[in-house]
Protein backbone atom coordinates (compact mmCIF):
# COMPACT_ATOMS: atom_id res chain seq x y z
CA UNK A 1 0.00 0.00 0.00
CA UNK A 2 1.26 3.20 -0.67
CA UNK A 3 1.91 5.87 2.41
CA UNK A 4 2.13 9.39 2.19
CA UNK A 5 5.62 10.25 2.91
CA UNK A 6 5.44 12.98 5.99
CA UNK A 7 6.26 16.60 4.89
CA UNK A 8 5.91 15.58 1.05
CA UNK A 9 2.77 17.52 1.29
CA UNK A 10 5.28 20.89 1.49
CA UNK A 11 7.19 19.87 -1.19
CA UNK A 12 4.69 21.32 -3.63
CA UNK A 13 5.78 24.97 -3.31
CA UNK A 14 7.79 24.65 -7.03
CA UNK A 15 7.25 27.31 -9.27
CA UNK A 16 6.02 25.51 -11.80
CA UNK A 17 2.76 25.16 -12.80
CA UNK A 18 3.17 21.27 -13.70
CA UNK A 19 5.26 20.39 -10.34
CA UNK A 20 1.93 22.39 -8.52
CA UNK A 21 -0.65 20.35 -10.62
CA UNK A 22 0.88 16.91 -9.61
CA UNK A 23 1.06 18.21 -6.36
CA UNK A 24 -2.43 18.63 -6.23
CA UNK A 25 -3.11 15.05 -7.89
CA UNK A 26 -1.16 12.72 -6.31
CA UNK A 27 -3.19 12.85 -2.68
CA UNK A 28 -6.20 11.38 -4.10
CA UNK A 29 -4.78 9.23 -6.75
CA UNK A 30 -2.47 7.77 -4.06
CA UNK A 31 -5.79 7.21 -1.47
CA UNK A 32 -7.10 5.79 -4.45
CA UNK A 33 -5.04 3.03 -5.43
CA UNK A 34 -4.36 2.51 -1.46
CA UNK A 35 -8.35 1.48 -1.37
CA UNK A 36 -8.10 -0.64 -4.21
CA UNK A 37 -5.00 -2.49 -3.14
CA UNK A 38 -6.62 -2.94 0.46
CA UNK A 39 -9.80 -4.33 -1.40
CA UNK A 40 -8.56 -6.30 -3.37
CA UNK A 41 -6.54 -7.71 -0.09
CA UNK A 42 -9.58 -7.98 1.75
CA UNK A 43 -11.90 -9.84 -0.60
CA UNK A 44 -9.05 -12.83 -0.76
CA UNK A 45 -7.84 -12.65 2.30
CA UNK A 46 -11.29 -13.63 4.12
CA UNK A 47 -12.77 -14.84 1.04
CA UNK A 48 -15.78 -12.65 0.79
CA UNK A 49 -18.26 -14.10 -1.80
CA UNK A 50 -18.78 -12.42 -5.32
CA UNK A 51 -22.35 -11.86 -4.38
CA UNK A 52 -21.09 -9.46 -1.53
CA UNK A 53 -18.12 -7.98 -2.82
CA UNK A 54 -16.10 -8.93 -5.99
CA UNK A 55 -12.24 -8.52 -6.17
CA UNK A 56 -11.09 -5.49 -7.88
CA UNK A 57 -9.31 -7.56 -10.09
CA UNK A 58 -12.76 -9.84 -11.31
CA UNK A 59 -14.31 -6.10 -12.33
CA UNK A 60 -10.82 -5.66 -14.20
CA UNK A 61 -10.98 -8.73 -15.87
CA UNK A 62 -14.92 -7.49 -16.94
CA UNK A 63 -14.18 -4.62 -18.22
CA UNK A 64 -11.65 -5.71 -20.45
CA UNK A 65 -13.95 -8.67 -21.60
CA UNK A 66 -16.86 -6.07 -21.92
CA UNK A 67 -14.95 -3.17 -23.32
CA UNK A 68 -17.09 -2.91 -26.76
CA UNK A 69 -20.42 -3.46 -25.13
CA UNK A 70 -19.52 -0.99 -22.38
CA UNK A 71 -18.48 2.31 -25.41
CA UNK A 72 -21.44 0.79 -27.18
CA UNK A 73 -24.15 1.14 -24.12
CA UNK A 74 -22.53 4.00 -22.26
CA UNK A 75 -22.44 5.81 -25.58
CA UNK A 76 -26.53 5.40 -25.59
CA UNK A 77 -26.38 6.26 -21.90
CA UNK A 78 -24.52 9.46 -22.31
CA UNK A 79 -26.39 10.58 -25.52
CA UNK A 80 -30.01 10.47 -24.06
CA UNK A 81 -28.12 12.07 -21.10
CA UNK A 82 -26.88 14.48 -23.41
CA UNK A 83 -30.54 14.71 -25.15
CA UNK A 84 -32.21 15.47 -21.94
CA UNK A 85 -29.90 17.73 -21.05
CA UNK A 86 -29.24 20.46 -23.56
CA UNK A 87 -33.57 20.04 -23.75
CA UNK A 88 -33.82 20.48 -20.43
CA UNK A 89 -31.24 23.42 -20.41
CA UNK A 90 -32.78 25.20 -22.95
CA UNK A 91 -36.65 25.10 -21.28
CA UNK A 92 -35.30 25.38 -17.82
CA UNK A 93 -33.32 29.34 -19.29
CA UNK A 94 -36.57 29.81 -21.28
CA UNK A 95 -38.90 29.57 -18.77
CA UNK A 96 -36.96 31.50 -15.96
CA UNK A 97 -36.69 34.10 -18.21
CA UNK A 98 -40.66 33.97 -19.42
CA UNK A 99 -41.36 34.36 -15.88
CA UNK A 100 -38.80 37.11 -14.84
CA UNK A 101 -41.28 38.79 -18.11
CA UNK A 102 -44.18 38.36 -16.62
CA UNK A 103 -45.51 38.13 -13.02
CA UNK A 104 -48.19 36.12 -14.22
CA UNK A 105 -46.30 33.74 -15.80
CA UNK A 106 -43.15 33.24 -12.95
CA UNK A 107 -46.05 32.83 -10.57
CA UNK A 108 -47.83 30.40 -12.76
CA UNK A 109 -44.75 28.25 -13.47
CA UNK A 110 -42.20 28.54 -10.59
CA UNK A 111 -44.65 26.15 -8.56
CA UNK A 112 -44.54 24.21 -11.15
CA UNK A 113 -41.10 23.75 -11.74
CA UNK A 114 -39.90 23.62 -7.75
CA UNK A 115 -43.18 21.33 -7.26
CA UNK A 116 -40.81 18.90 -10.33
CA UNK A 117 -38.23 19.15 -8.50
CA UNK A 118 -39.67 17.20 -5.87
CA UNK A 119 -41.28 14.16 -7.96
CA UNK A 120 -38.60 11.54 -8.27
CA UNK A 121 -37.99 10.20 -11.54
CA UNK A 122 -38.66 6.93 -10.39
CA UNK A 123 -42.01 7.68 -10.50
CA UNK A 124 -41.89 9.44 -13.58
CA UNK A 125 -39.85 6.43 -15.64
CA UNK A 126 -42.85 3.42 -16.24
CA UNK A 127 -45.52 6.56 -16.46
CA UNK A 128 -43.62 7.78 -19.58
CA UNK A 129 -42.72 4.85 -21.31
CA UNK A 130 -45.93 3.56 -21.53
CA UNK A 131 -47.15 6.70 -22.76
CA UNK A 132 -44.44 6.59 -25.60
CA UNK A 133 -43.82 2.62 -25.71
CA UNK A 134 -40.73 0.81 -24.90
CA UNK A 135 -38.90 1.06 -28.26
CA UNK A 136 -37.99 4.56 -28.34
CA UNK A 137 -35.40 6.51 -26.58
CA UNK A 138 -37.75 9.03 -25.92
CA UNK A 139 -39.36 8.09 -22.06
CA UNK A 140 -35.29 8.23 -20.76
CA UNK A 141 -35.17 11.68 -22.52
CA UNK A 142 -37.90 12.96 -21.03
CA UNK A 143 -37.07 12.00 -17.24
CA UNK A 144 -33.33 13.51 -18.11
CA UNK A 145 -34.88 17.05 -19.41
CA UNK A 146 -37.25 17.07 -16.49
CA UNK A 147 -34.27 16.26 -14.08
CA UNK A 148 -32.22 18.67 -15.74
CA UNK A 149 -34.53 21.68 -15.85
CA UNK A 150 -35.30 22.19 -12.29
CA UNK A 151 -31.69 23.53 -11.30
CA UNK A 152 -30.89 25.10 -14.49
CA UNK A 153 -34.73 27.31 -14.09
CA UNK A 154 -33.64 27.97 -10.49
CA UNK A 155 -29.78 29.24 -11.02
CA UNK A 156 -31.50 31.07 -14.05
CA UNK A 157 -34.03 32.66 -12.53
CA UNK A 158 -31.85 33.98 -9.49
CA UNK A 159 -29.26 35.06 -11.73
CA UNK A 160 -32.08 37.24 -13.60
CA UNK A 161 -33.00 38.51 -10.06
CA UNK A 162 -29.51 40.10 -9.52
CA UNK A 163 -29.59 43.09 -11.90
CA UNK A 164 -27.79 45.92 -10.17
CA UNK A 165 -30.60 48.99 -9.97
CA UNK A 166 -28.19 51.44 -11.61
CA UNK A 167 -28.78 48.88 -14.57
CA UNK A 168 -32.19 48.77 -14.83
CA UNK A 169 -32.03 52.55 -14.40
CA UNK A 170 -29.83 52.63 -17.17
CA UNK A 171 -31.67 50.83 -19.96
CA UNK A 172 -35.21 52.72 -18.98
CA UNK A 173 -33.67 55.71 -19.47
CA UNK A 174 -31.96 54.38 -22.71
CA UNK A 175 -35.85 53.27 -23.60
CA UNK A 176 -34.88 49.80 -24.24
CA UNK A 177 -37.80 47.72 -25.00
CA UNK A 178 -38.16 44.09 -22.33
CA UNK A 179 -36.54 42.40 -25.04
CA UNK A 180 -33.45 45.01 -25.48
CA UNK A 181 -33.45 44.72 -21.35
CA UNK A 182 -33.31 40.83 -21.49
CA UNK A 183 -30.79 40.65 -23.88
CA UNK A 184 -28.43 43.76 -23.39
CA UNK A 185 -28.77 43.42 -19.37
CA UNK A 186 -30.78 40.49 -17.93
CA UNK A 187 -29.15 37.50 -19.31
CA UNK A 188 -25.41 38.47 -19.72
CA UNK A 189 -25.92 39.71 -16.27
CA UNK A 190 -27.27 35.95 -15.36
CA UNK A 191 -24.86 33.72 -17.19
CA UNK A 192 -22.69 32.75 -14.20
CA UNK A 193 -25.56 31.87 -12.75
CA UNK A 194 -26.85 29.50 -15.65
CA UNK A 195 -23.19 28.10 -16.20
CA UNK A 196 -23.44 26.43 -12.23
CA UNK A 197 -26.56 25.51 -12.92
CA UNK A 198 -25.78 23.34 -15.59
CA UNK A 199 -22.51 22.13 -13.80
CA UNK A 200 -24.86 21.07 -11.17
CA UNK A 201 -27.41 19.76 -13.90
CA UNK A 202 -24.61 17.76 -16.29
CA UNK A 203 -24.33 15.00 -13.46
CA UNK A 204 -27.72 14.33 -12.69
CA UNK A 205 -28.34 13.87 -15.70
CA UNK A 206 -26.14 11.00 -16.17
CA UNK A 207 -27.63 9.35 -12.84
CA UNK A 208 -31.17 10.27 -14.23
CA UNK A 209 -30.59 8.36 -17.80
CA UNK A 210 -29.51 5.20 -15.79
CA UNK A 211 -32.04 4.81 -13.21
CA UNK A 212 -34.80 5.52 -16.08
CA UNK A 213 -33.37 2.48 -17.30
CA UNK A 214 -34.02 0.66 -14.57
CA UNK A 215 -37.92 0.73 -15.41
CA UNK A 216 -37.77 -1.15 -18.54
CA UNK A 217 -37.96 0.45 -21.83
CA UNK A 218 -34.82 -0.47 -24.38
CA UNK A 219 -32.42 -2.85 -23.21
CA UNK A 220 -29.21 -0.53 -25.01
CA UNK A 221 -27.95 1.85 -22.29
CA UNK A 222 -25.54 1.03 -18.94
CA UNK A 223 -28.41 0.93 -16.43
CA UNK A 224 -29.93 -2.01 -18.47
CA UNK A 225 -26.87 -3.93 -18.18
CA UNK A 226 -26.28 -3.32 -14.54
CA UNK A 227 -29.46 -4.69 -14.18
CA UNK A 228 -29.05 -7.70 -16.48
CA UNK A 229 -26.01 -8.60 -15.18
CA UNK A 230 -27.14 -8.46 -11.29
CA UNK A 231 -30.09 -10.86 -12.58
CA UNK A 232 -27.22 -13.07 -13.79
CA UNK A 233 -25.64 -13.55 -10.83
CA UNK A 234 -22.56 -12.01 -12.99
CA UNK A 235 -21.89 -9.50 -9.72
CA UNK A 236 -18.07 -8.67 -11.44
CA UNK A 237 -19.90 -7.60 -14.65
CA UNK A 238 -22.41 -5.83 -13.20
CA UNK A 239 -19.97 -3.75 -10.72
CA UNK A 240 -17.53 -3.10 -14.18
CA UNK A 241 -20.86 -1.38 -15.62
CA UNK A 242 -20.89 0.33 -12.69
CA UNK A 243 -17.76 1.55 -12.99
CA UNK A 244 -18.64 2.88 -16.44
CA UNK A 245 -21.09 4.31 -15.23
CA UNK A 246 -18.84 6.29 -12.36
CA UNK A 247 -16.98 7.08 -15.54
CA UNK A 248 -19.66 8.59 -17.47
CA UNK A 249 -21.00 10.31 -14.71
CA UNK A 250 -16.94 12.18 -14.17
CA UNK A 251 -16.89 12.86 -17.82
CA UNK A 252 -20.55 15.03 -18.20
CA UNK A 253 -19.19 16.76 -14.43
CA UNK A 254 -15.69 17.53 -15.97
CA UNK A 255 -17.09 18.94 -19.26
CA UNK A 256 -20.04 20.83 -16.85
CA UNK A 257 -16.76 22.34 -15.11
CA UNK A 258 -14.69 23.01 -17.99
CA UNK A 259 -17.37 24.67 -19.71
CA UNK A 260 -18.54 27.19 -16.37
CA UNK A 261 -14.44 28.11 -15.72
CA UNK A 262 -14.36 28.72 -19.83
CA UNK A 263 -17.62 31.01 -19.84
CA UNK A 264 -16.34 33.26 -17.04
CA UNK A 265 -13.17 33.19 -17.26
CA UNK A 266 -14.26 34.88 -20.76
CA UNK A 267 -16.12 37.46 -18.98
CA UNK A 268 -13.35 38.22 -16.19
CA UNK A 269 -10.24 38.26 -18.89
CA UNK B 1 -35.73 72.36 -20.67
CA UNK B 2 -38.79 73.60 -18.48
CA UNK B 3 -40.38 72.79 -15.35
CA UNK B 4 -43.13 74.86 -13.79
CA UNK B 5 -44.99 74.28 -10.84
CA UNK B 6 -43.90 70.98 -10.05
CA UNK B 7 -44.55 68.90 -7.65
CA UNK B 8 -43.79 65.62 -6.26
CA UNK B 9 -44.91 63.38 -3.30
CA UNK B 10 -44.11 60.29 -2.06
CA UNK B 11 -47.05 58.82 -0.07
CA UNK B 12 -47.07 61.03 3.05
CA UNK B 13 -43.62 62.66 1.88
CA UNK B 14 -43.99 65.71 0.00
CA UNK B 15 -40.13 65.73 -2.15
CA UNK B 16 -40.91 68.17 -4.37
CA UNK B 17 -42.78 71.75 -3.87
CA UNK B 18 -43.43 73.85 -6.57
CA UNK B 19 -40.75 73.88 -8.44
CA UNK B 20 -40.09 76.82 -11.63
CA UNK B 21 -36.54 76.54 -13.68
CA UNK B 22 -35.55 76.69 -17.00
CA UNK B 23 -32.13 75.70 -18.94
CA UNK B 24 -31.19 77.16 -22.11
CA UNK B 25 -29.11 75.52 -24.46
CA UNK B 26 -25.76 75.41 -23.81
CA UNK B 27 -26.32 76.26 -20.26
CA UNK B 28 -24.82 74.24 -17.26
CA UNK B 29 -26.94 74.29 -14.54
CA UNK B 30 -26.12 72.38 -11.14
CA UNK B 31 -28.52 71.45 -8.01
CA UNK B 32 -27.16 71.74 -4.94
CA UNK B 33 -29.13 71.24 -1.46
CA UNK B 34 -28.86 69.06 1.99
CA UNK B 35 -29.76 65.33 1.60
CA UNK B 36 -33.19 64.27 0.87
CA UNK B 37 -33.88 67.73 -0.69
CA UNK B 38 -35.54 66.21 -4.03
CA UNK B 39 -32.19 67.36 -6.28
CA UNK B 40 -31.90 63.88 -7.43
CA UNK B 41 -35.82 63.43 -7.58
CA UNK B 42 -35.89 66.39 -9.57
CA UNK B 43 -33.55 65.27 -12.37
CA UNK B 44 -35.46 61.84 -12.20
CA UNK B 45 -38.25 63.82 -13.08
CA UNK B 46 -36.64 65.33 -16.30
CA UNK B 47 -35.48 62.12 -17.18
CA UNK B 48 -38.67 60.40 -17.17
CA UNK B 49 -37.45 58.04 -14.59
CA UNK B 50 -40.70 59.59 -12.54
CA UNK B 51 -43.66 60.74 -12.71
CA UNK B 52 -44.35 64.31 -11.33
CA UNK B 53 -47.37 65.00 -9.27
CA UNK B 54 -48.30 67.86 -10.69
CA UNK B 55 -46.94 70.39 -13.00
CA UNK B 56 -45.57 70.40 -16.42
CA UNK B 57 -42.10 69.43 -17.44
CA UNK B 58 -41.03 69.70 -21.00
CA UNK B 59 -37.29 68.58 -22.65
CA UNK B 60 -36.93 69.80 -25.74
CA UNK B 61 -40.97 71.05 -26.57
CA UNK B 62 -41.30 67.99 -25.88
CA UNK B 63 -42.95 65.60 -22.81
CA UNK B 64 -40.24 64.07 -20.62
CA UNK B 65 -41.45 60.42 -21.78
CA UNK B 66 -41.20 61.00 -25.37
CA UNK B 67 -37.86 62.50 -25.03
CA UNK B 68 -36.65 59.77 -23.13
CA UNK B 69 -37.49 57.24 -26.53
CA UNK B 70 -35.56 59.79 -28.84
CA UNK B 71 -33.00 59.52 -26.42
CA UNK B 72 -32.89 63.43 -26.36
CA UNK B 73 -30.98 63.50 -23.12
CA UNK B 74 -28.01 61.29 -22.08
CA UNK B 75 -27.54 60.28 -18.27
CA UNK B 76 -24.71 59.54 -15.96
CA UNK B 77 -25.06 58.40 -12.73
CA UNK B 78 -23.07 58.35 -9.11
CA UNK B 79 -22.02 54.85 -10.19
CA UNK B 80 -20.55 54.63 -13.35
CA UNK B 81 -22.71 51.29 -13.90
CA UNK B 82 -20.84 49.94 -17.44
CA UNK B 83 -21.75 46.16 -18.32
CA UNK B 84 -18.65 44.25 -17.18
CA UNK B 85 -19.24 41.90 -19.87
CA UNK B 86 -18.95 44.43 -22.45
CA UNK B 87 -15.68 46.32 -23.79
CA UNK B 88 -15.51 50.00 -22.93
CA UNK B 89 -16.26 50.96 -26.95
CA UNK B 90 -19.42 48.55 -26.58
CA UNK B 91 -20.24 50.12 -23.59
CA UNK B 92 -20.12 53.39 -25.25
CA UNK B 93 -22.22 51.97 -27.64
CA UNK B 94 -25.09 50.82 -25.89
CA UNK B 95 -27.31 53.70 -26.51
CA UNK B 96 -27.01 53.60 -29.95
CA UNK B 97 -27.48 49.70 -29.68
CA UNK B 98 -30.54 49.89 -28.47
CA UNK B 99 -31.82 52.64 -30.85
CA UNK B 100 -30.70 49.94 -33.60
CA UNK B 101 -27.52 51.96 -35.26
CA UNK B 102 -25.75 49.90 -36.95
CA UNK B 103 -22.70 48.81 -36.09
CA UNK B 104 -20.53 50.72 -38.32
CA UNK B 105 -21.67 53.59 -37.59
CA UNK B 106 -22.03 53.16 -34.11
CA UNK B 107 -18.47 52.00 -33.56
CA UNK B 108 -17.41 54.96 -35.26
CA UNK B 109 -19.08 57.31 -33.18
CA UNK B 110 -18.28 55.53 -29.59
CA UNK B 111 -14.45 55.80 -31.10
CA UNK B 112 -14.61 59.61 -31.47
CA UNK B 113 -16.36 60.20 -27.95
CA UNK B 114 -13.53 57.53 -26.40
CA UNK B 115 -11.19 60.28 -27.70
CA UNK B 116 -13.18 62.95 -26.45
CA UNK B 117 -12.61 61.36 -22.88
CA UNK B 118 -9.33 60.87 -23.46
CA UNK B 119 -9.55 56.83 -23.67
CA UNK B 120 -9.17 55.82 -26.76
CA UNK B 121 -6.49 52.98 -26.50
CA UNK B 122 -8.50 51.47 -23.57
CA UNK B 123 -11.20 50.64 -26.44
CA UNK B 124 -11.17 47.23 -26.31
CA UNK B 125 -10.47 46.96 -22.79
CA UNK B 126 -13.04 45.41 -20.03
CA UNK B 127 -14.30 47.88 -17.75
CA UNK B 128 -12.99 46.12 -14.35
CA UNK B 129 -9.37 46.89 -15.83
CA UNK B 130 -10.02 51.08 -15.54
CA UNK B 131 -10.05 53.20 -12.17
CA UNK B 132 -13.14 54.59 -10.85
CA UNK B 133 -12.32 57.81 -12.78
CA UNK B 134 -11.93 56.54 -16.21
CA UNK B 135 -15.02 53.98 -15.71
CA UNK B 136 -16.89 57.29 -15.14
CA UNK B 137 -15.93 58.92 -18.19
CA UNK B 138 -16.72 56.13 -19.99
CA UNK B 139 -20.01 56.30 -18.43
CA UNK B 140 -20.07 60.24 -19.50
CA UNK B 141 -19.03 59.01 -22.98
CA UNK B 142 -21.92 56.88 -22.90
CA UNK B 143 -23.94 59.68 -22.21
CA UNK B 144 -23.12 61.63 -25.14
CA UNK B 145 -23.51 58.80 -27.61
CA UNK B 146 -26.86 59.79 -29.18
CA UNK B 147 -25.48 63.43 -29.66
CA UNK B 148 -28.05 64.95 -26.77
CA UNK B 149 -28.65 68.62 -26.29
CA UNK B 150 -29.20 68.10 -22.79
CA UNK B 151 -26.93 65.76 -20.10
CA UNK B 152 -27.96 65.13 -16.77
CA UNK B 153 -26.04 64.37 -14.27
CA UNK B 154 -26.81 62.52 -10.63
CA UNK B 155 -23.43 62.79 -8.69
CA UNK B 156 -21.25 61.59 -11.10
CA UNK B 157 -18.16 62.48 -9.24
CA UNK B 158 -19.39 61.60 -5.65
CA UNK B 159 -17.48 58.63 -5.39
CA UNK B 160 -14.05 59.47 -6.47
CA UNK B 161 -11.36 61.23 -4.69
CA UNK B 162 -10.57 64.89 -4.29
CA UNK B 163 -7.87 64.97 -6.81
CA UNK B 164 -9.53 63.13 -9.52
CA UNK B 165 -12.61 64.66 -8.97
CA UNK B 166 -11.08 68.20 -10.07
CA UNK B 167 -9.67 66.56 -13.41
CA UNK B 168 -13.07 65.40 -13.84
CA UNK B 169 -14.50 68.64 -13.47
CA UNK B 170 -11.71 70.12 -16.27
CA UNK B 171 -12.44 66.94 -18.29
CA UNK B 172 -16.30 67.80 -18.40
CA UNK B 173 -15.81 71.29 -18.58
CA UNK B 174 -14.12 70.96 -22.02
CA UNK B 175 -16.71 68.27 -23.12
CA UNK B 176 -20.09 70.41 -22.23
CA UNK B 177 -17.88 73.48 -24.44
CA UNK B 178 -17.23 70.93 -27.57
CA UNK B 179 -20.94 68.96 -27.57
CA UNK B 180 -22.27 72.53 -26.31
CA UNK B 181 -24.81 70.59 -24.72
CA UNK B 182 -26.87 72.06 -21.77
CA UNK B 183 -25.77 70.01 -18.58
CA UNK B 184 -28.20 69.94 -15.39
CA UNK B 185 -26.02 68.78 -12.74
CA UNK B 186 -26.86 67.43 -8.91
CA UNK B 187 -23.87 67.40 -6.44
CA UNK B 188 -23.45 67.90 -2.73
CA UNK B 189 -20.08 69.94 -3.19
CA UNK B 190 -20.25 73.94 -2.94
CA UNK B 191 -16.90 74.40 -4.97
CA UNK B 192 -18.03 71.59 -7.40
CA UNK B 193 -21.34 73.54 -8.19
CA UNK B 194 -19.68 76.93 -8.65
CA UNK B 195 -16.63 76.28 -10.66
CA UNK B 196 -18.66 74.06 -13.25
CA UNK B 197 -22.08 75.95 -13.70
CA UNK B 198 -23.95 79.25 -15.00
CA UNK B 199 -25.72 78.68 -12.18
CA UNK B 200 -26.20 77.14 -8.91
CA UNK B 201 -29.83 76.12 -7.67
CA UNK B 202 -30.08 76.08 -4.21
CA UNK B 203 -32.52 73.88 -2.59
CA UNK B 204 -34.05 73.59 0.51
CA UNK B 205 -34.79 70.85 2.67
CA UNK B 206 -37.44 68.60 2.13
CA UNK B 207 -40.15 69.81 0.44
CA UNK B 208 -37.58 70.54 -2.31
CA UNK B 209 -38.14 74.08 -2.68
CA UNK B 210 -35.78 76.07 -4.98
CA UNK B 211 -34.42 79.07 -2.15
CA UNK B 212 -31.81 80.92 -4.45
CA UNK B 213 -29.60 80.97 -7.53
CA UNK B 214 -26.60 81.95 -7.38
CA UNK B 215 -24.67 82.87 -10.64
CA UNK B 216 -21.55 80.35 -11.28
CA UNK B 217 -17.96 80.96 -12.44
CA UNK B 218 -18.27 78.64 -14.97
CA UNK B 219 -14.80 79.80 -16.94
CA UNK B 220 -15.13 80.60 -20.67
CA UNK B 221 -13.17 78.88 -23.57
CA UNK B 222 -10.28 81.19 -22.82
CA UNK B 223 -9.80 80.81 -18.92
CA UNK B 224 -8.02 78.28 -17.35
CA UNK B 225 -10.41 76.21 -15.05
CA UNK B 226 -7.32 75.71 -11.99
CA UNK B 227 -7.11 79.95 -12.23
CA UNK B 228 -11.17 80.09 -11.58
CA UNK B 229 -10.27 78.02 -8.27
CA UNK B 230 -8.31 80.60 -7.37
CA UNK B 231 -10.14 83.40 -7.92
CA UNK B 232 -11.75 85.98 -5.57
CA UNK B 233 -15.44 85.57 -7.27
CA UNK B 234 -14.95 81.48 -6.90
CA UNK B 235 -14.58 82.00 -3.23
CA UNK B 236 -17.13 84.78 -3.10
CA UNK B 237 -19.51 82.77 -4.80
CA UNK B 238 -19.01 79.92 -2.63
CA UNK B 239 -20.04 82.19 0.29
CA UNK B 240 -22.81 83.20 -1.69
CA UNK B 241 -24.13 79.32 -1.85
CA UNK B 242 -23.13 78.44 1.22
CA UNK B 243 -25.46 81.43 2.85
CA UNK B 244 -28.43 80.73 0.84
CA UNK B 245 -28.10 76.78 2.20
CA UNK B 246 -27.83 78.21 5.84
CA UNK B 247 -30.85 80.39 5.21
CA UNK B 248 -32.67 77.22 3.46
CA UNK B 249 -32.20 75.77 6.44
CA UNK B 250 -34.06 78.60 8.47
Amino acid sequence: MTRAVPGAAGVDAGPRRGARGFAAVWPPVAFGVGALVLWELLVRLLGVPAFLLPAPSAIAEQVVAQFSVMLSTASVTGGNALVGLVAGFLLGVVLALLAARSRVFGELVTPVVLAASAVPIVALSPVFTTMYGSATETPRRLVVTVVVTVPVFVATARGLRQVRPVHDELMTALAATPWQHARFVRLPGAVPHIMTGLRLAAPASVIASIVAEYFGGLQNGLGSRITAAAANTAYARAWAFVAASIALGLLFHLAGLLLERLVTRRRTA
Amino acid sequence: MQLAGVHKRFGEVHALDGIDLEIAAGEFVSLIGPSGCGKSTLLRVVADLEQPTSGTVQVGGKTPHQARLDQDYGIAFQQAGLLEWRSVVENVELPLHVHGVDKATRRARATELLELVGLAEFAGSRPSELSGGMQQRVAIARALAPSPRLLLMDEPFGALDEMTRERMQAELLRIARETEAAVLFVTHSIPEAVVLSDRVVVMSPRPGRITEVVTGERPGPDQDVDDVRESGAFFAAITAVREALRKGHG
